[in-house]
């Protein structure tokens, strides 16, 4: 099976490729960038996809995402969840360890590798939870889920409050090479908190968690990841002054890198002023001061990665009092609009924002994807970045309607996106 | 003037004319509270719903008082004994209200924002009677009517709010109807009872219970939660009590003619001694006695808009 995506403009940053051209996917690779298909579009058993006036680029990755498989397929099932990926122009997610039971054994990886191959358009890379039953009290057996094929560890959702057990899996992850991803908030700090806290929850009445309550995790993880030398990477990065620890830490040359969210540079917390329980999520959204400092940290780098922390919850889960609801935010099916804004802005320029999409996410997790490079993996997203689109939560393929960006209108449309040389969806 | 409101879920979402309108209309409705048969068939044929989730006997009895003077047809839902516990959600409780016949649910709940919910999603008009540590709306307009009827005027008056900010819904309501209605409005209690940013409601913060009461004219003290004890919040009641409790002594400080509010109920010796506590009682009782015209307002301008008034 062959695929000849012709007259794109193909834009690669893991090459600096930034023109209009063709590409050849042939045995599910790059094969070719062929400047005469005069010929070759004559030939048969050729798929030919017209990628002119839109921007082809390598398959996005999205290095947070909820999968709910096992223990919560009410939510969503691993199937669902690569669909909802493939609609938003992900090849590649990475899914935490928060199932039930927990990712915290090569048994659990195992069946989610199995599911994912069996069931998933999309590729799925598994991430470890750090200690068993992400409780906070012993290490997983995290040399055997990598063999299973975790790609790093973490107990997102849960941060690891005692330091030195956090000391030890950052030493002990050495010896394979990924990276500790840090959920970084003090529990203490943030107590029963339900959103940010500043004027907003006053008027609200609602419990607030401060930004101090990222800030101090970041900077002990910072500090831990100094003493240690492992690679730390801090998922959705929320607060000013957490890009400012990261930032500081870049410079002395700590092996640090993060990510941030959509739903964190695209909003303020005034969006909870309804109380609009799908505007509610952990890290919370912030501040105008903080949206404008995690800009600030896409445009110079301090923040690597843009991930969408995919959270779906059930309708049903999210229409109770605000206290009541859980976290999260149903992302896949948005990140790609609401990150094209940041190019609208002038945040970033387009190639900048694929960059954060591609190969910077696979270098952090050391996955071959994220790039068109002959030979590789033909994992490819065609989009139109100008397309105006309205946000409709109904026609998400994923299980989760929580969006807070329901009837927003966007613009940046996903055409087509192919997975190892395969079509796995055409809007 | 027509209430173009369908819900009262606090006094934030409420105008001065509003707010106004609210107790321009209770002082009509005292007027009826003051006759030998205290009925009006205002609300005849209307289904007032009481959900009440948290135990309040004082509130939902005035509420209850209010519907009946209005001759609506009450039902008392307490759902802390039945549905909740089998696991029902408060939407599935307050949608088979409805489905009842319920047109007005007056609620009551733990937690901030419940009203909201219910306001979003059924067709009912939703009063709040409380909602965790949001709003209060039928309180503040209470005080605010108290008040109103001794000073005739609200604008300018220095109204002092004393205690845990943080939690109060009380706190809430008094601070956005008093500043809606030209008050100037000073908060006073440990930093650690102070919400972040409350400043920004044009409010003035004190940590000083002396300085906030130099020129007061209305005091309003809240009531400790004593389960508050050991949250890190304050180290213990006597502390407190030292710095923030209101003696005789220190309400010196205040105009002669200071009002002295209280939500109720006391806490003798924590937040008042018990001599003010005395002294203040008949205030209270005041409160309590409007609070029925209060809120027969607020159910008579939901339901019906009050244009035939």
């Amino acid at each position: 099976m062959r695929v000849l995506i012709k007259g794109g403009r193909v834009i690669d940053p893991s090459q600096e490729i930034n023109q209009t051209a063709n590409i050849l996917i042939e045995d599910g690779k790059v094969k070719s960038f062929p400047k005469d298909i005069k010929k070759l579009e004559k030939e048969s058993d050729l798929q030919v996809i017209d990628a002119r006036g839109n921007i082809v680029s390598p398959g996005f990755i999205d290095l947070h995402v909820h999968l709910r498989e096992p223990g919560f397929e009410h939510k969503e099932t691993i199937r669902t969840g690569c669909e909802a990926a493939a609609a938003g122009g992900f090849t590649s997610v990475v899914c935490m360890p928060n199932t039930n039971p927990v990712n915290d054994n090569a048994s659990v990886t195992e069946y989610i590798l199995l599911k994912a191959r069996t069931e998933g358009i999309v590729n799925v890379f598994p991430i470890g939870a750090i200690t068993k039953g992400e409780k906070g009290e012993i290490l997983a057996e995290i040399g055997e889920m990598w063999e299973a094929g975790c790609v790093g560890i973490s107990d997102d959702g849960w941060p690891v409050m005692n330091s030195n057990l956090m000391r030890h899996a950052m030493e002990y992850v050495k010896a394979y090479g990924i990276p500790v991803i840090s959920h970084a908030e003090d529990l203490n700090l943030s107590a029963d908190g339900v959103m940010n806290e500043g004027f907003t929850s006053t008027i609200l009445g609602l419990r607030g968690i401060p930004n101090a309550s990222e800030e101090v995790m970041v900077s002990r993880d910072i500090t831990l990841a100094e003493l240690t030398g492992a690679h730390l990477h801090i998922a959705h990065v929320s607060t000013a002054g957490a890009v400012r620890l990261i930032r500081d830490a870049n410079k002395r040359g700590v092996n640090v890198t993060a990510e941030a969210t959509p739903h964190h540079f695209s909003l303020t917390d005034k969006v909870v002023l309804n109380y609009d329980t799908n505007a509610k999520v952990n890290p919370p959204i912030r501040g105008e001061n903080d949206v404008e400092a995690i800009k600030e940290g896409l445009k110079d780098g301090t923040i690597d990665v843009i991930a969408t922390d995919h959270a779906p919850h059930s309708e049903d889960e999210k229409k109770v009092e605000f206290d009541l609801a859980p976290f999260g935010i149903s992302g896949l099916e948005t990140a790609l609009p609401l990150s094209l804004q940041l190019v609208k802005d002038g945040v970033l320029t387009l190639p900048e924002l694929i960059k954060k999409l591609t190969v910077s996410p696979a270098k952090i997790i050391g996955i071959d994807r994220g790039t068109l490079k002959t030979g590789a993996i033909a994992d490819v997203v065609i989009f139109d970045p100008d397309k105006s689109v309205k946000v409709d939560r109904e026609k998400f393929r994923s299980k989760g309607k929580n969006t807070p960006f329901h009837g927003w209108e966007l613009s940046g449309c996903v055409l087509h996106t192919i997975v190892g040389g395969k079509v796995v969806f055409s809007g | 003037m027509v209430f173009q409101q369908k819900h009262i879920l606090g006094l934030k979402e409420l105008t001065a004319e509003e707010i106004n309108l609210i107790l321009d209309t209770a002082e009509s409705m005292k007027e009826v509270s003051q006759r030998d048969v205290k009925k009006v068939p205002a609300l005849r044929g209307v289904t007032v719903v009481n959900l009440f989730f948290e135990p309040s006997t004082r509130t939902r009895s005035s509420f209850e008082i209010a519907e009946k003077r209005l001759s609506a047809d009450v039902l008392n839902f307490t759902p802390t004994q039945s549905s909740v516990v089998k696991g029902e959600t408060l939407l599935d409780t307050a949608r088979n209200l409805e489905a009842m016949g319920a047109t007005v649910i007056v609620i009551r709940h733990a937690m901030s924002g419940a009203p909201w919910l219910l306001a979003r999603e059924l067709e009912s008009s939703i009063v709040n009677a409380g909602d965790g540590s949001h709003e209060h709306p039928s309180q503040a307009l209470l005080d605010l009517f108290t008040v109103r009827e001794v000073k005739k005027e609200i604008q300018g008056l220095k109204v002092v709010i004393v205690g845990d900010i943080l939690h109060s819904r009380v706190a809430r309501s008094n601070i956005w109807g008093f500043i809606k209605l030209g008050a100037e409005v000073r908060l006073v209690g440990p930093p650690t009872m102070m919400p972040q940013d409350v400043e920004k409601m044009d409010v003035k913060v004190y940590y000083n219970l002396e300085e906030a009461l130099r020129g007061a004219d209305v005091v309003i003290m809240l009531r400790i939660q004593m389960e508050r004890q050991g949250s890190g919040l304050f180290p213990s009641l006597r502390e407190y009590s030292r710095f923030y409790g209101l003696t005789r002594e220190r309400l010196k400080l205040a105009k002669e003619d200071v009002m002295l509010m209280h939500p109720g109920p006391i806490n003798r010796g924590v937040e008042l001694s018990s001599e003010v506590a005395d002294d203040v009682h008949s205030v209270i009782l005041d409160q309590v006695t409007n609070g029925i015209s209060v809120r027969m307002a607020m159910l008579y301008l939901v339901a019906t808009g009050g244009g035939n008034a």
